[in-house]
C-alpha cells in the first residue's frame, strides 16, 4: 500500500494539520518510505495470534468511582492562551 | 580536594554524610559546571538556579537534623519531558511554549521526597521522537565527546540527548530519562554512560508526556551503574495515578550492584548479528561474552525469531498511539495558538506551526494507519507481531535464560546534520533496531559502557532481563563494568 496526495492531504486534515501544497510531494515521498518499510510485516504468519492489549500481565486496577480532586479552577486556566471567568476561550463555535 | 562535581551519587552521599561537603556546596559546583558549559553543549533548556540553591539549602538543614533523605542533595537535571511544578516543561515542543504546569509528575516528586535537587530542565528531541536530539525545537544537544584529533561535533544521541550529555560532562550527578523505543539506552551508549530502562509498570508515567503510552518508561541515565541502581530505586514506585503502574515492592537495586554472576545463564541471539554490523561492534560483543564467562557466567546461544519485525512493528504501534496522545496539543487550552478563521483553522494552523517536522511526520503515519480501512492491516497486524516478539523472549526465560547480551546500538555516535539520516527517516529509525524489541516486548534493559571505539567513541553493550528482574541486570552489568572500565570524555569546552 502507498500513499498519494489526495491522501496525504486527507490524512493531514484528519490529523489537523495544515500541510501546504509545495509540501505536500515531500511528505508523499516520507510516508512512502515508511510504509515501505514497515511492508515486510507482510511475511510474518499471524493467524491464530492474539493482538497484544496489555504487555505486563496484570489485572486492569480499579478505583472507586469518587471525588478526590477539585476546586483548582485558576490551576486549570493558567496556561491557557485565552480564558475569561475560568473558561476557555476559542473562535465561535455556533452560529 | 577533587572537585566536587567528578563524585559519583554514591561518592557525594558518602562525603556528605561524613560532611566533609556541604549540599550547598555540590550544588554550587554544578551550578559553576553549567554556566561555563552549557553554551558550547546546549544540554540544558531552562537552569533553575534560585530553586536548586533552595533545596540545597534544605537538603543541608536536614542533613544538619540527621534526617536525610535516600538522595539528600544530589543535584540532578531532569529531562524537559517531566512535569515540574511552575518550571519550563515543553517536551522541547514549540506548541508548549511558555507551559508551567501547576503539578509535578510522581518519578520527579518521588527524588525531591528523598532530598534530591533540581538543577533544571535537560535538552531532548520533541516530544521524545528522535534518536540524536536533532527534533528539538532548542536545536541540538553536541556530544561531550568527539573522535580522537578531532574537532566535529557529534550528537549525543536521543531523545534522551540532553540527559546523556549533562551526565557524560558532569552537568549534573545523574539524570532522569525516558524511553519509547530506545531512548534511555542510545545515547547512554553514544555518551558512555549507563542507562536503565526498567520494566513497563516499574516507574509511574503520571506527569510524563505521553508519546506511545503502551510502550513509555521512564529511567535513570547515570555515571556507573551503582549510581543507575541508586536513582531507580527512588524513581520506582507504585502510584494509584497511573493503573499500569505494578503493585510490587522495589527492590533494593544497589545491593544488587557487585552481587557474583557465578552460574547465571546468559542468553546470545543470533538475529542481532545483523546485516553489515560493523567489525568493531561484533568485536565488542565477543570481549563482552568473555568478560562474563571470566566472571562465571554460562554463556548460551538463542534465538529470537522475530527479531528483525520489531522495528516495523514498532514503527506503526508507536506513531499510531502518538497521533492519539497528542490530539490534545489544539491551541486551546495551554500552549501555543496561532489564530485561525474558525476553529478548525486555528487548530490546523496551531499544530502547523507548533510540531516540528518529525512530530508532524510520526502524527500523519499513526492517523493513517488507524484511519478506516486500514486498522486491521496495519494496527492490529503490529500488535498481533508484538505478541509474537514477546513470546519469543518468554520462550527464552522459560529456558533457563537469565538475561541477553547484546550489543546497544549499531554504530558509535555519528555527526550532527549527518547527511544520509537527513535524506531518509528510514536509517535514523535503524538506530532502535537492538533497543526496541525491549519496549515491545515491555522488559526491562541496561546500557552500560563496553569500550571505545577505533576512532576514540563510547560503545555500550545492552542487557536484556526477566520482567521484573532489574537486579539482575545491575549485577550482570557492574561485572561488565567492572572488567570494561569507566569512560569519561576529554573536555573540550
Amino acid at each position: 500500500m502507498s500513499v498519494d496526495a489526495a491522501t496525504v492531504r486527507r490524512v493531514a486534515k484528519l490529523a489537523r494539520i495544515a500541510v501546504s501544497e509545495d509540501d505536500v510531494p515531500a511528505i508523499e515521498t516520507e510516508l512512502n518510505a515508511i510504509l515501505g518499510f514497515v511492508e515486510q510485516l507482510g511475511e510474518v504468519d499471524v493467524a491464530d495470534v492474539e493482538p497484544m492489549t496489555s504487555v505486563t500481565p496484570m489485572a486492569m486496577k480499579k478505583r472507586k468511582d469518587g471525588v478526590t480532586d477539585g476546586d483548582k479552577a485558576d490551576d486549570i486556566v493558567a496556561n491557557a492562551p485565552a480564558s475569561e471567568d475560568h473558561f476557555f476561550m476559542v473562535p465561535k463555535v455556533v452560529e | 580536594m577533587t572537585e566536587p562535581t567528578a563524585l559519583t551519587i554514591a561518592e557525594a552521599r558518602d562525603a556528605l554524610k561524613a560532611k566533609t561537603l556541604s549540599a550547598g556546596e555540590l550544588t554550587e559546583a554544578y551550578i559553576s559546571a553549567i554556566e561555563a558549559a552549557n553554551g558550547a553543549l546546549n544540554a540544558y533548556v531552562a537552569v533553575t538556579p534560585d530553586k536548586a540553591r533552595a533545596m540545597a539549602k534544605a537538603s543541608d538543614e536536614r542533613i544538619a537534623k540527621g534526617e536525610a533523605g535516600a538522595l539528600e542533595g544530589i543535584p540532578l537535571g531532569i529531562k524537559d519531558l517531566f512535569a515540574t511544578e511552575g518550571v519550563h516543561t515543553q517536551a522541547c515542543s514549540h506548541i508548549l511554549d511558555k507551559f508551567e504546569p501547576r503539578y509535578e509528575s510522581t518519578v520527579t516528586s518521588n527524588l525531591w521526597s528523598a532530598g534530591a535537587v533540581m538543577l533544571g530542565k535537560l535538552n531532548m528531541d520533541e516530544f521524545a521522537m528522535g534518536s540524536s536530539n536533532e527534533t528539538s525545537y532548542y536545536g541540538p544537544v553536541k556530544n561531550p565527546w568527539r573522535k580522537t584529533g578531532s574537532n566535529v561535533d557529534l550528537v549525543p544521541g536521543g531523545s534522551s540527548g540532553g540527559s546523556a550529555a549533562a551526565v557524560a560532562a558532569h552537568l549534573c550527578a545523574g539524570a532522569t530519562a525516558t524511553d519509547t523505543g530506545g531512548s534511555i539506552r542510545q545515547p547512554a551508549a553514544f555518551t558512555g554512560t549507563v542507562g536503565i530502562k526498567p520494566t513497563y509498570g516499574r516507574c509511574s508515567r503520571w506527569g510524563i508526556a505521553a508519546f506511545a503510552s503502551s510502550l513509555d518508561q521512564a529511567g535513570p541515565i547515570a555515571r556507573d551503574v551503582k549510581d543507575a541502581a541508586i536513582l531507580l530505586k527512588t524513581m520506582a514506585s507504585t502510584d494509584a495515578k497511573d493503573t499500569t503502574s505494578v503493585d510490587r515492592d522495589v527492590p533494593d537495586y544497589e545491593a544488587a550492584v557487585g552481587r557474583s554472576v557465578k552460574g547465571l545463564k546468559i542468553g546470545i541471539p543470533k538475529e542481532y548479528r545483523v546485516e553489515r554490523m560493523p567489525e568493531e561492534i561484533e568485536a565488542l560483543w565477543q570481549k563482552g561474552i568473555e568478560w562474563l564467562k571470566d566472571a562465571g557466567a554460562e554463556i548460551v546461544d538463542v534465538s529470537l525469531p522475530h527479531t528483525k519485525y520489531a522495528l516495523p512493528a514498532y514503527y506503526i504501534v508507536a506513531p499510531a498511539e502518538a497521533s492519539s496522545n497528542l490530539a490534545r496539543y489544539d491551541g486551546v487550552r495551554y500552549g501555543l495558538r496561532v489564530p485561525g478563521e474558525n476553529i478548525a483553522d486555528m487548530y490546523e494552523k496551531t499544530r502547523a506551526a507548533g510540531f516540528g517536522r518529525e512530530v508532524k511526520r510520526r502524527i500523519m503515519i499513526g492517523t493513517y494507519v488507524l484511519s478506516a480501512g486500514y486498522y486491521d492491516a496495519y494496527y492490529l497486524k503490529a500488535q498481533k507481531v508484538r505478541t509474537l516478539i514477546k513470546r519469543d523472549f518468554e520462550t527464552v526465560y522459560a529456558d533457563g535464560i537469565d538475561a541477553l547480551l547484546t550489543p546497544a546500538t549499531p554504530s558509535a555516535a555519528f555527526g550532527i546534520a549527518d547527511q544520509d539520516m537527513a535524506s531518509d527517516p528510514v536509517k535514523m529509525y535503524l538506530n532502535d533496531i537492538f533497543t526496541v524489541t525491549v519496549n515491545m516486548a515491555g522488559l526491562p534493559g541496561l546500557a552500560v559502557p563496553g569500550g571505545l571505539s577505533q576512532d576514540g567513541l563510547p560503545l555500550g553493550l545492552q542487557l536484556i532481563g526477566r520482567p521484573f528482574d532489574e537486579e539482575t541486570l545491575f549485577s550482570v552489568g557492574s561485572a561488565i563494568e567492572k572488567a570494561a572500565g569507566r569512560f569519561t570524555p576529554k573536555k573540550w569546552w
